[in-house]
């Protein structure tokens, strides 16, 4: 190992080939995560390559009469008028995100500083298995549960029919329940005990602390939740489908089966479209709006949680 | 002032010698200007109150300081008759020479004899009877032997502090280093422990070079041979603080003769 | 000299009652959000809970109510998930330890790969059932309506999931196992192979299987590849035509008869079942996982 020249020792330092065999592997070792990590980004350049020259080229020759108010681009003649879709997916956010904020947030209230140690170990597996239940069990229990014994039976407006926003909105809501609520958790376990601690300190009461405190240090982090839950309800596909209906209605009452942006793609996909074809061109440019919105959203949301990750982590 | 560290003791074919080397991470300076010889078959302390930059110097000895994104070294570092920093020189090579020992004891999740034999095995592939061998005698170097060769199969996890660390020292033995690097070695141990890692040091300087850094006086004034002493300086241009090598010399030297009357105030208690 | 203190509340009674109403409006949430499940749950067994037999696993899609089963939906879930797994599993793990082990952090590529791996995981379902239309069922790889493809467009939805949960198990592994390792003439990817990788499987593990569960349920994408055909026989291979769990109670639930409705809650149980053993499962490996590191 060291050749002895004059009275110093003189030491080699550069790979042995044992060595050199070690460094080869962690050399194809890093090819391969290079290349694994590549394929992310195909992902992505693969989700733009195909929504947006057709929808783009789509958008064109459709042009003003996007904003009409009425959607029936399988039909002759095709209309293009993409309110009543914005409308319907309007409705069942909204009511999604009515029925989840109050439960969600208070389940992460709960979480965070109501629940000893060991109902927090009980709970959180529960909501994980809420967040796990398939998106099509969902729209079965909102066609065959809500939407008959509920909505057409005590909707006082209109005159109910099978399919309903409010159902959609509803079982949507169910489904956000756990994101907001885990997002928000850990946004709100996340602030200093310090502060609790202080809060308690100056004579606050629990709630004080909890709602008032607390809930406002980890306030970017309860932002970010909502936004990620309002982007997942926005891009729901088989609930919308299943619960609202495939019937792109233009009301005001949310009663009424209405057609959301993302349940249209599923619904005119669902017959094998024809490269080319009216169906295929219009699912693709509504398959970019959705893209696109839900990118801001996301976008929105990641930017709320690195807010709090950098002050308290 | 730096003209006094290289008046330091006269060491003759030293194993480390250090010129003008400082140390930055991006644009701060956390140790600048060293020069320094540190012997063989001895223990060299590095000490100096926090941010001085004892352990930043003594991580660039094994170049386990490239890990750290933007940290660069300036000057030179020579290992015997060779660069530590040389375009040739490869790191893992460096560091299988030079072990190191780290502050807190970092067993890895496995058995004791697992802990050992991994040095070993990544560096070649040894027969079962030459690691059982090679297991054995680390573990007797590091006066562990005793206290855990019924139980080799079980998790290092389950040892104490002080046997935690001992079991860090076996680790490195077993990859047979030529120097041993020991930051704070025995700051999360309590005072039993520290000293059988004491004992034990002064046990293995007959083999090995050990270089430790230590916040403890005490603790290099009992098993070190050269100490060097740190300070920071905060430049006067900004709030940047830089750590400078204050003294060099003998231990019993520094302890009651230092020739920088810094040195003096801070062994005699009266400042950090 | 004697001050008389009193340590009984000062706290103003109306403070008090707000904060038992917050209390109890918090519990209420919970059990509103826990009992979801079990009004879900039972529902479907009022409905076809009766109708649950093994045969049900052994026999095909039917018309008829007493020879229908979903023993194809189900290998075709087994095949579409499995395949995608596969390939999402490695991919999704080697890119994780290249981020959090090898990549510089501070670099922009870095960090714009990181930026595009959380946005991919927020893209909608049913989008990733488009790129499979242009490009894997048409387009240049042209497989068609067929398992390889389906597999393709799942394992695309699972890579983000399963690279976000295996940094953050691989982020859990303390850092010192890896300074130890190169300390003793490792190499960065020996320490990471041998010792990184081992202490983030139960991590990993977890949330990989939680991944898995999420695409099993996952009915959106497929619905635009031929996955709503009906199908009375299992896939051979990628090439094989096929039908899922999801989109075959998708499938029985658009038709209003009775019958069908109680074809589709059946078919519901039976993969809530499958999910929640899986999710119990993943709940068994986190709190292996969680006891081993707090050791």
């Amino acid at each position: 190992m060291f050749e002895v020249k004059s009275e110093r020792k003189s030491v080699i330092l550069s790979p042995s080939p044992h060595l050199q065999r070690r460094l080869k592997t962690q050399h194809i070792a890093r090819v391969l995560m290079q290349v694994a990590t590549v394929m992310s980004i195909v992902v992505t350049v693969g989700i733009v390559a195909s929504l947006f020259p057709i929808a783009i080229r789509t958008f064109f020759a459709i042009g003003s009469r996007i904003f009409g108010t009425s959607w029936a681009p399988l039909f002759e003649p095709p209309e293009y008028g993409i309110v009543p879709l914005f409308t319907g997916t309007i409705f069942v956010v909204s009511i999604a995100m009515i029925v989840a904020i109050p439960v969600g947030l208070a389940a992460a209230i709960f979480l965070s500083d109501y629940s000893s140690f060991n109902l927090r170990r009980i709970v959180k597996p529960i909501l994980e298995v809420l967040a796990g239940i398939p998106t099509v069990v969902l729209g079965l229990f909102g066609l065959y549960v809500i939407n008959p014994s509920y909505v057409e039976k005590y909707w006082p407006i209109g005159e109910p029919l099978a399919f309903s926003a409010l159902g959609a909105g509803f079982v949507t809501g169910i489904l956000i329940v756990p994101i907001i609520a885990s997002v928000a958790d850990d946004a709100l376990s996340a602030v200093p005990r310090a502060m609790r601690e202080a809060a308690y300190a100056l004579g606050a009461t629990r709630r004080e602390v909890a709602a008032k405190v607390v809930f406002n240090a980890g306030l970017s982090g309860v932002v970010a939740a909502l936004i990620l839950a309002f982007a997942r309800a926005f891009g729901e596909t088989t609930i919308a489908l299943m619960v609202a209906g495939s019937y792109p209605k233009l009301s005001g009452n949310p009663g009424d089966p209405m057609m959301t942006l993302s349940a249209f793609i599923g619904f005119a996909g669902i017959g094998d479209a024809e490269v080319g074809s009216q169906a295929y061109n219009t699912i693709f440019l509504i398959g970019a709006i959705l893209f696109l919105i839900t990118l801001v959203f996301n976008i929105l949301g990641n930017k709320f949680i690195a807010r709090y990750r950098e002050a308290y982590e | 002032m730096m003209n006094v560290a290289t008046d330091g003791p006269k060491i003759i074919d030293p194993v480390f010698t250090l010129k003008d080397v400082s140390v930055s991470y991006g644009k701060y300076v956390a140790v600048s200007d060293v020069n320094l010889r540190i012997p063989s078959n001895d223990i060299t302390a590095f000490i100096g109150p926090s941010g001085c930059g004892k352990s930043t110097l003594i991580r660039t000895l094994n170049r386990t300081n490239d890990l750290i994104p933007g940290a660069s070294v300036a000057g030179s570092i020579m290992y015997h008759d060779a660069d530590l920093y040389d375009s040739k020189a490869s790191a893992v090579e460096i560091r299988r020479r030079i072990g190191m020992v780290f502050q807190k004891p970092n067993p890895f999740p496995k058995s004791i004899y697992e802990n050992v034999a991994f040095g070993p095995k990544v560096n070649g592939r040894p027969k079962k009877s030459e690691l059982d061998a090679i297991v054995e005698n680390s573990l007797k170097g590091a006066a562990l032997w005793d206290e855990v060769k019924d139980r080799l199969g079980d998790s290092a996890l389950g040892l104490s502090g002080g046997q935690q660390q001992r079991l860090c020292i076996a680790r490195s033995l077993a990859v047979e280093p030529e120097v041993i690097l020991m930051d704070e070695p025995c700051s999360a141990l309590d005072p039993i422990a520290t000293l059988r890692i004491e004992e034990l040091m002064l046990e293995l300087k007959r083999n090995y070079t050990i270089v430790i850094v230590t916040h403890n006086m005490q603790q290099a004034a009992r098993v070190s041979t050269y100490t060097a002493y740190f300070v920071t300086e905060v430049n006067p241009l900004g709030d940047l603080r830089t750590g400078k090598l204050v003294e060099y010399d003998e231990t019993k030297k520094i302890f009651s003769t230092p020739s920088d009357p810094r040195t003096e105030a801070y062994v005699t208690g009266k400042m950090g | 000299m004697s001050q008389s203190i009193s340590l009984k509340s000062r706290i103003s009674p109306r403070r008090l009652i707000v904060d038992a109403l917050f209390r109890t409006f918090l519990y209420l949430a919970i059990f509103v959000s826990l009992g979801m499940i079990f009004w879900i749950v039972s529902s479907l067994w009022n409905e076809a809970g009766w109708l649950l037999s093994w045969d049900l696993l052994t026999k095909y899609p039917s018309f008829n109510i007493d020879n229908a089963g979903f023993q194809s939906p189900l290998k075709g879930s087994l095949w579409v998930v499995g395949i995608a797994t596969l390939v999402a599993l490695p991919t999704g793990l080697l890119t994780a330890l290249y981020l959090e082990q090898f990549a510089s952090k501070s670099n922009r590529v870095t960090r714009l790969l990181e930026l595009n791996i959380q946005n991919l995981a927020g893209v909608p379902a049913v989008v990733f059932g488009l790129i499979g239309l242009a490009f894997v069922v048409r387009g240049f790889i042209a497989w068609g309506f067929t398992v390889g493809s389906a597999a393709a467009v799942i394992a695309m939805l699972m890579l983000p999931v399963i690279i976000i949960v295996s940094r953050e198990a691989i982020r859990a592994v303390p850092p010192s196992y890896k300074e130890g390792a190169l300390a003793l003439g490792a190499t960065p990817w020996q320490a990471v192979w041998r010792l990184v990788l081992p202490s983030a499987i139960p991590g990993t593990a977890t949330g990989s299987i939680l991944a898995v569960s999420r695409a099993i349920g996952e009915s959106a994408p497929l619905l635009l590849l031929g996955a709503l055909s009906f199908v009375t026989f299992n896939p051979t291979g990628l090439d094989s035509p096929f039908t899922i769990m999801p989109l075959t109670i998708f499938k029985y639930a658009s038709d209003s008869r009775e019958e069908f409705q109680i074809l589709a809650s059946a078919g519901s149980l039976i993969l809530m079942a499958v999910l929640f053993t899986l999710n119990l499962i993943a709940i068994i490996l986190r709190d292996i996982a969680t006891r081993k590191r707090n050791v």
